[in-house]
């Protein structure tokens, strides 16, 4: 399996990422330039947290324009697993590959500590070894990752199963609707979250509840595969 | 020599008639010196040059004999001061790169800003060794917290660190902040960086090759934060407000493109001499960089990248825009170094060339416009052996009894009190502002003695801290300098680590007064002594002069940055009790020491008398043993009696560790005296009951004065003296007050 | 021609810094301000003289751009 980390300029959770695959799975991993225009060689493409293009103007909305991101679009069509976390889950929403926006934390400051979530759809390709309402400690270090979605769009995710985690009840860090800390598209091959599970793969650094979102995204690869191969 | 013919600018005759340098900075005896070394008088971007290069900043003219006192040598040692930073070898072919710098007077001014621009000042002198940076630090004082002003200080110093740290990506894992009305108009603002480098991969600032070019990168310059350098050698008044011109605005954005377009430079190693812009922008980098090569530069400044239209040599050459870099290269390297900073999308301009005549030389628009020998620029500034003397309080503080106050009986009370003080209360309201994880590699975090980072495909972790408290060298320099560096030792060796070398950051007030100048020289011998007890160098640091308003001058603070090796992460410990039942283990002795103690300063506000005294071969001695036990595997956590003495490191123990604890100490000391006093080279351990017989005989042998004092337990700190109960409180409590003493004084 | 940008965030959206703001107001004795919403201003100077024509392709800018239509509002004005 071949994993993509896409690097744009001020991204700086990007080396994480590629430490965290090569730690949790060992699979091939590469660092993909923001102007690259063919990402057909990835089956799962990581768009990592940092401060792309500093985010002047509002979060994800520059990176949004990087060629790279119609390889994505592309990608997602295709049925690729994509993971956007922290700053790359603002990319994919502004990029309208997940619904909703992130806004301002309610408390105004950027919070960076560890964060209770819980699993509630273990059925995506990125949280299948959890149990579903499994609670599990990954951290978080944001200053604009408020979820907001209009009444309708809420429905909507709730209808079809796209909320994957909430934070637990009471310990909301950023005032985000229902508690959302990721969800996923339609499909379920699309997730963006604002907690950092690349940072929760080594005991030593605090955690190591994020390790299974990592072997989840091989399983789901190899389940996918091995149907087309005994298929 | 054609004189700039702009209207706005003085004539040289008008700089002499006027005395216009005197408004830089330079005195009559300085400027007399300037015309011989230029055979004239100089014009106005000359003078406006020579003022910056000849800044206590730039040319340390009033600190040099104080910096000659430290030990910069060492085994370890790779670079001592002189370059953008020190480096000290951590072996296999690795070293650790580390400065601290301060920005004080623009973060008294715009905090946010201040504060910013100095996390990215401190970042470019690492990368600019060709070291990736891999953490952050930071030692802030401020004035009493319950101040308006120091409020806003406060919230936008810690906002502005939080900006330009958590965008560039590098994790702030540590520092300290205190708070005391010394600081009330000088806020302090020093940020560390620490990096990691190749032996093979060390860069210098110098300018090497007659004829090859010289190469500005970053963005382009603009009228921003001109005399800085001159700003920071001045005390604070009114007028700072207006100054407001020399504050820069920080970009993190584009340091991170710079960072990595650098450091990708530096890897295809062509380089042949960098540093970065930092004080004195283009004038400093391109001064220093010539004369550590025994070469001169010709700069040509129509070609220097600029964002305002009309600026003149003299507001290209004192410009302090942020993040930008003056690098050389042979001339075959040109594309490709351009190619680099270009896919980064960075402007990078050839501004000037190397030569031989030892000259700045500055052309524009077809003219020279400045002609001045490098090494009188940078080598000449006289250096002044300013008058020193003892005041009188000092020799009249000996007598007063530190201990003589009503006892305290409610001793609950006074634990709580304690810990509300937001010198001792939580940082967390800090330090979760800060993306203390990004990179993955920081296995302590903020909150501790001393944050580790571990050094990714090895065993290996580095320990970091910085250190300083004020009050004690404001009683006493000498015996305050020497627990600065002893207390920054004792952190890092409670982490795990061997201590390795420090930076350090000399806050203090007017030099050109005796008794601050007094306090300079005694802090400075007191670090030496115990630099040189403990192995631990002075690989490079700053000064930061001129600390005072119209109240007075800030307690010096010469704040301690310091590095240690963690020689394996099983070594890594941390504050917290870990398992009910472990037993506890004070080293070190107590006595009635309260100059300038946390419990002084609640109970009275000022401080007063002598500070604890330290004896450094007893300093020595405490920290090898808790050394070697520790990496014997017999300690399961080790904290640091600093600031509120026993009570407090106990409460914080169980704090961090979500435990409670049951002790009994007997003593000749009032009990009150016994918990709070703030006496040096004590260090509180915990160890499985399995282990603590071999480690109270590890600390028999190496002859550590230490007892066995209780057991860690559930959710309670019980603590009784001469089975007397003296505290008793449910940890959740203490926690409660030590956690929300910060957030509740911000809201 | 110049072009002035205004996008705030929508009425029904949470503004938190509007709510900072407001409250500092008050706390310094701005009683009377009953609310306060934060945006941003944008300046554009754009090469046309063909009013019509740079109305379309602004909006277009805010549409894609410069303002994100899931929380935020725009409206813009033409100079010259």
């Amino acid at each position: 399996m071949k994993f993509a980390v896409l690097v744009f300029p001020g991204s700086n959770c990007d080396i994480d990422c590629y430490k965290a695959v090569e730690q949790t799975v060992g699979q091939s991993v590469d660092y993909v330039w923001h102007t690259t225009t063919d990402l057909s060689a990835y089956d799962c493409i990581i768009v990592p947290g940092g401060f792309s293009y500093g985010d002047y103007l509002r979060c994800g909305s520059i990176a949004n324009f990087a060629p790279v991101m119609n390889e994505v679009h592309k990608a997602a069509e295709a049925g690729k697993y994509i993971l956007g976390i922290c700053n790359g889950f603002q990319i994919l929403t502004e990029s309208r590959l997940l619904p909703g926006a992130l806004l301002r934390n309610n408390g105004m400051k950027f919070r960076c500590h560890q964060a209770l979530l819980e699993v509630v759809n273990n059925e995506t390709p990125f949280t299948n070894q959890y149990a579903q309402g499994e609670v599990i400690d990954i951290p978080i270090a944001h200053g604009e990752g408020s979820y907001y979605c209009d009444e309708a769009t809420l429905e909507q995710l709730k209808a079809n199963n796209q909320i994957v985690f909430r934070y637990v009840a009471g310990a909301n860090p950023n005032g985000s609707v229902e508690d959302i800390a990721g969800i996923c598209n339609k499909a379920g091959n699309v997730v963006g979250m604002m907690p950092h599970p690349e940072r929760a793969v080594n005991s030593l650094l605090g955690s190591e509840d994020g390790k299974r979102m990592f072997t989840s995204i091989l399983n789901a690869w190899r389940e996918q595969h091995g149907a087309a191969i005994n298929g | 020599m054609a004189q700039q013919l702009t209207a706005k600018e003085p004539t040289p005759e008008q700089i002499v008639d006027q005395k216009i340098y005197t408004q830089f900075g330079v005195s009559d005896e300085e400027f007399e010196l300037i015309c011989g070394f230029l055979g004239r008088k100089p014009n106005y971007t000359e003078i406006g040059v020579f003022s910056v290069m000849w800044s206590e900043h730039c040319s340390y003219k009033n600190s040099k004999p104080i910096l000659k006192k430290f030990p910069i040598t060492g085994p370890r040692v790779l670079m001592g001061p002189g370059e953008g930073a020190g480096i000290v070898d951590i072996g296999d072919n690795q070293a650790v790169v580390f400065k601290i710098e301060s920005h004080n007077h623009p973060s008294a001014v715009e905090p946010y800003q201040g504060a910013a621009t100095g996390v990215g000042g401190i970042i470019r002198d690492i990368f600019s060794m060709g070291a990736r940076p891999v953490a952050l630090l930071n030692s802030l004082r401020f004035g009493n917290l319950t101040n308006d002003r120091v409020k806003y200080l406060f919230e936008n110093v810690v906002g502005g660190i939080a900006g330009y740290g958590n965008c560039i990506g590098i994790p702030t894992v540590a520092g300290e902040v205190m708070f005391d009305e010394s600081y009330e108009g000088n806020p302090l603002v020093n940020a560390m960086c620490v990096g990691l480098i190749d032996h093979d991969k060390i860069q210098r600032g110098v300018a090497k090759g007659v004829g090859n070019p010289v190469f500005y990168v970053g963005p382009a310059t603009g009228r921003d934060g001109i005399h800085g350098a001159t700003f920071a050698s001045v005390e604070l008044s009114e007028e700072s407000e207006e100054k407001r011109t020399a504050v820069q605005v920080g970009d993190p954005f584009m340091e991170k493109l710079v960072m990595e377009a650098t450091l990708e430079l530096i890897d295809s190693g062509i380089v042949l001499g960098i540093q970065d812009m930092g004080a004195a922008g283009l004038t400093c980098s391109s001064a220093e960089m010539a004369s550590k090569a025994g070469n001169g530069l010709e700069l040509y400044l129509d070609e220097v990248p600029q964002r305002e239209t009309g600026m003149t040599p003299y507001e290209m050459m004192l410009s302090e825009s942020q993040e930008r870099m003056l690098f050389v290269v042979e001339p075959q390297h040109e594309e490709q170094a351009k190619e680099i900073f270009d896919r980064w999308g960075i402007i990078c301009a050839k501004v000037g060339k190397v030569t031989d005549d030892g000259r700045l030389r500055l052309f524009h628009q077809g003219e020279e416009v400045a002609d001045m020998p490098v090494t009188a620029l940078v080598d000449e500034c006289p250096v002044y052996n300013k008058p020193s003397s003892e005041p009188a309080s000092f020799r009249e503080s000996a007598s007063i009894d530190t201990g003589a106050f009503e006892e305290i009986t409610d001793l609950n009370g006074a634990l709580e009190k304690v810990l509300a003080s937001p010198t001792v209360a939580s940082k967390e309201w800090v330090y979760n502002q800060y993306d203390y994880m990004v990179r993955t590699a920081t296995a302590v975090r903020p909150g501790s003695d001393a944050a580790v980072v571990l050094v990714d495909g090895t065993r290996k972790a580095l320990a970091m801290t910085t250190d300083c408290n004020g009050r004690y060298v404001h009683l006493d320099p000498e015996m305050g300098g020497r627990i600065a560096v002893a207390e920054a030792a004792r952190n890092i060796v409670c982490s795990g680590a061997e201590p390795l070398a420090i930076t350090d950051n000399l806050n203090f007030g007017n030099p050109e007064k005796p008794e601050i100048f007094w306090q300079l020289e005694k802090s400075a011998d007191g670090m030496s002594e115990a630099c040189v007890k403990l192995d631990t160098p002075v690989i490079g640091g700053n000064v930061s002069l001129y600390n005072e308003n119209a109240k007075g001058a800030i307690y010096p603070t010469p704040v301690i940055g310091m590095v240690g090796l963690v020689h394996d992460t099983d070594h890594i410990t941390t504050q917290g009790f870990k398992s009910e039942g472990d037993v506890i283990v004070l080293l070190g002795d107590t006595k009635a020491e309260f100059g300038g103690s946390e419990l002084q300063y609640v109970l009275n506000g000022a401080p007063s008398g002598r500070p604890p005294v330290i004896d450094l071969d007893v300093e020595k001695q405490v920290q090898g043993a808790v050394l070697s036990a520790i990496q014997q595997g017999l300690v399961s956590s080790a904290h640091d009696l600093s600031e509120g003495g026993i009570a407090v490191a106990l409460a914080e123990s169980c704090m961090s560790g979500c435990k409670g604890a049951n002790v009994s100490l007997s003593s000749e000391l009032r009990p009150d005296h016994l918990l709070f006093s703030e006496s040096q080279s004590r260090i509180l351990l915990s160890a499985k009951p399995e282990q603590a017989e071999k480690l109270t005989a590890l600390l028999r042998e190496q002859g550590v004065q230490h007892a066995v004092i209780g057991t860690v337990t559930g959710s309670n700190l019980t603590i009784n003296v001469n089975g007397k109960p003296a505290i008793n409180a449910p940890v959740q409590q203490l926690e409660k007050v030590w956690k929300d003493a910060i957030p509740c004084l911000m809201k | 021609m110049k072009a002035r940008v205004y996008v705030t965030i929508k009425e029904n959206v949470l503004d938190p810094q509007g709510t900072a703001v407001q409250g500092a107001l008050h706390s310094i004795g701005f009683n009377e301000v009953d609310k306060v919403r934060i945006g941003k201003y944008l300046e554009l100077d754009v090469d046309t003289n063909d009013r019509a024509e740079a109305e379309e392709r602004i909006r277009q800018m805010c549409e894609k751009l410069l303002a994100n239509t899931v929380v935020e509002d725009y409206r813009f004005e033409l100079e010259g």
